[in-house]
């Protein structure tokens, strides 16, 4: 009955994937514009799921309550993460749109490029985002591991099956397919969320289960779990490690796809006001892992990965439990397809196109990111296999201490161009060396509270007491590397201006911050637009929706808009 | 990447919104972990640790729609 429900349901999504591609069909997809950012075309509701479906991941609802049911209050953090991304998102966010709009990019690094004048800086925040995004393609490749072990498939099967499914449904359709399914993952999801809920109610509420999470911590070994933080050394990590998530969502490539597929930029500011929704739906995955405590429920294993499909199993009637884990599928779908593709992008704008291939087509971009994005899903097997931590959520802050690396680049770069392009590349380097050396350092952590002798990469936050301070404080590992990043920077910038090197040209202007939709200064988005003046490419093929007079949702007649706003404009 | 400017560039950049202060509550309020670290009050039995933060998410609803709507009607 589980499988049954399960397969049928994720079935049906894959066929859902695959006719994504004529969702609101382009006359052609095969260019980098249409595959890799849905032809910026996606409205209010599509961008907010779009957003929400590779934000919110089977990272949420798997590895979340698995680590608040091992480790307790600390596996919370990532409900505040959340919440303080999106004030920041709705302060910076229309910034990023607008000049990605202006200047038709499709990756953070190919701002840097013209922000800092540097394609060799470009390159290296390329790679470094390509990299980062492998461990978090890698949990949700974990996560969708976790629902067939429940399911009784063992073995290596999960993984291929997951990997087949990710790729089957990028491969043709790229961002129309994670956006369409995202509508289908939501209306699964908040089904489990509120039957769940209702179950805890249904069996002695949360004060009870609670009570019991309660007890259950104060007989583990480890000091460090409990339902609270159990003082400073726990809240100094708590906020470090909430900061350094926040910061890197804006440094991740995939999350800046979901902004940059946004028709507007008033479509973008609303939505970051809905996104907090998400974190509610969170918070009470999270505190699910109490519940799992409370009703004794036991990993597959003793993979903690498999403590959220086990409780569904337990708890759930059978066809129930089926559409959770299909709820769950789906959300580990979503993500990895949308990290991969905004992976990809980064390879074929900042190195293919850059370095290989400067007189590539719109074509063969598109073609290239397709391969490109399997190779990454490929990279993300890689780390499973080699880089395995008790919690997967630290695959995730592992990637994340990387991709934060590129921070002062590309979001401290969206402020100011007062940095110097060596002194970037130089903090870049360093802070990479550092975070990774540090990673390396921290071993694995087995069910006893010990570390595991010999083991490397077992999770992300760095216990201050290794420096030789009286404490037994953490402290996020990305967050020590971005300072002594930053430091670097700041003193690079100011000796090499100093000096009088020639540092890079800023080819962006103010006014390329602000554009919008409706502005008639976007004309010279066609012509940016992978290099073709006189020949739109895909949806910016004039009448490729047949809509004639250029007018507005207030029924204006814009003037000399180009054929690309102008179907936006009609699409609202 | 040299361009030719053409002469609407000069348009005046969009007004700064009013109220963007009202944002420093949904910034702040998740990061003060030595006020919330703490088990009372409860809440339908959820200690105070977790059902705060989740009131965080409902503050940062409201205010990020106010500044929305007031910048909305500034334009």
């Amino acid at each position: 009955m589980e499988i049954g429900v399960f397969s049928g349901l994720l079935g049906l999504m894959l066929v859902l994937g695959f006719a994504a591609a004529r969702w609101r069909q382009p006359s052609s997809i095969h260019s980098l514009e249409e595959w890799g950012v849905g032809g910026r075309a996606f409205g209010n509701w599509t961008t907010w799921f779009l957003l929400g479906g590779s934000m919110f991941t089977a990272y949420t609802f798997v590895a979340v309550p698995a680590l608040t049911y091992g480790v307790g209050a600390m596996g919370f953090f990532a409900i505040p993460f959340a919440i303080l991304t999106t004030p920041l998102a709705y302060l910076l966010s229309t910034r990023i749109w607008s000049v990605a709009h202006a200047r038709g990019y499709v990756t953070p690094a190919e701002f840097v490029r013209d922000r800092f004048g540097s394609r060799g800086l470009a390159a290296m925040v390329a790679v470094t985002g390509i990299v980062a995004t492998m461990p978090y393609v890698a949990v949700q490749l974990i996560a969708l591991q976790a629902v067939f072990k429940t399911l009784g498939i063992a073995g290596d099967w999960p993984l291929v099956i997951s990997i087949a499914m990710i790729s089957i449904s990028t491969f043709r359709s790229g961002l129309r397919a994670p956006a369409l399914l995202s509508i289908a993952k939501d209306v699964l999801l908040i089904w489990v969320v509120l039957s769940a809920v209702l179950i805890v109610a249904m069996s002695g509420g949360w004060g009870a289960t609670f009570d019991a999470a309660s007890t259950w911590f104060s007989r583990t070994p480890s000091p460090a779990d409990g339902i609270t933080l159990g003082g400073r050394a726990g809240e100094i990590g708590y906020v470090s490690i909430i900061v350094g998530s926040a910061l890197s969502i804006f440094a991740y490539p995939h999350a800046i796809t979901g902004i940059l597929a946004a028709k507007d930029r008033a479509t973008v500011q609303r939505n970051t006001a809905a996104l907090p929704i998400y974190a509610l739906a969170l918070g009470l995955m999270g505190m699910l892992g109490f519940f799992a405590i409370s009703k004794g429920v036991l990993p597959v294993g003793g993979d903690l990965n498999t403590v959220t499909p086990q409780m569904f199993h337990k708890l759930f009637p059978a066809w129930s439990a089926g559409v959770a884990y299909a709820a769950l599928g789906v959300a580990a779908l979503i993500p990895a397809a949308v990290m991969s593709i905004s992976a990809a992008n980064l390879f074929t704008r900042s190195i293919y196109k850059e370095y290989l291939r400067p007189e590539a087509t719109p074509r063969e971009e598109a073609r290239v990111s397709r391969w490109a994005s399997l190779v990454v899903k490929f990279g993300a097997v890689l780390f499973i296999l080699f880089v395995n931590p008790q919690y997967s959520a630290e695959l995730q802050l592992i990637g994340g201490a990387v991709v934060l690396q590129t921070i002062p680049a590309v979001f401290i770069g969206l402020m100011t161009r007062w940095f110097h392009r060596y002194a970037l590349a130089a903090g870049l380097i360093v802070g990479l060396g550092f975070s990774i050396g540090l990673l390396y350092r921290i071993p694995d952590y087995a069910v006893t509270g010990l570390p595991v002798p010999g083991s490397h990469f077992g999770g992300a936050s760095w216990p201050l007491a290794n420096w030789g301070f009286p404490t037994t404080a953490t402290v996020y590992v990305g967050v020590l590397a971005l300072a002594l990043n930053l430091a670097i920077v700041v003193v690079g910038s100011l000796v090499l201006q100093l000096v009088g090197v020639r540092g890079g040209s800023d080819d962006i202007e103010a006014a390329d911050f602000q554009a919008d939709s409706d502005d008639p200064t976007l004309k010279r988005l066609d012509g940016l637009l992978d290099g073709l003046p006189s020949q739109p490419v895909g949806a910016h093929e004039a009448g490729a929706f047949g809509y004639a007079p250029a007018v507005d949702s207030a029924g204006r007649v814009l003037p000399s808009a180009s054929a690309a706003v102008r179907r936006r404009a009609t699409m609202r | 990447m040299a361009y030719p400017r053409s002469p609407e560039r000069h348009t005046p950049l969009r007004p700064r919104a009013r109220g963007r202060w009202l944002l420093i509550l949904p910034i702040g309020m998740p990061l003060l972990a030595p006020v919330y670290d703490r088990v009372n009050p409860q809440l339908w039995g959820i200690p105070f640790f977790f059902w705060y933060q989740m009131a965080c998410a409902l503050v940062a609803i409201v205010t990020i729609s106010t500044v929305y709507l007031l910048s909305k009607g500034r334009r």
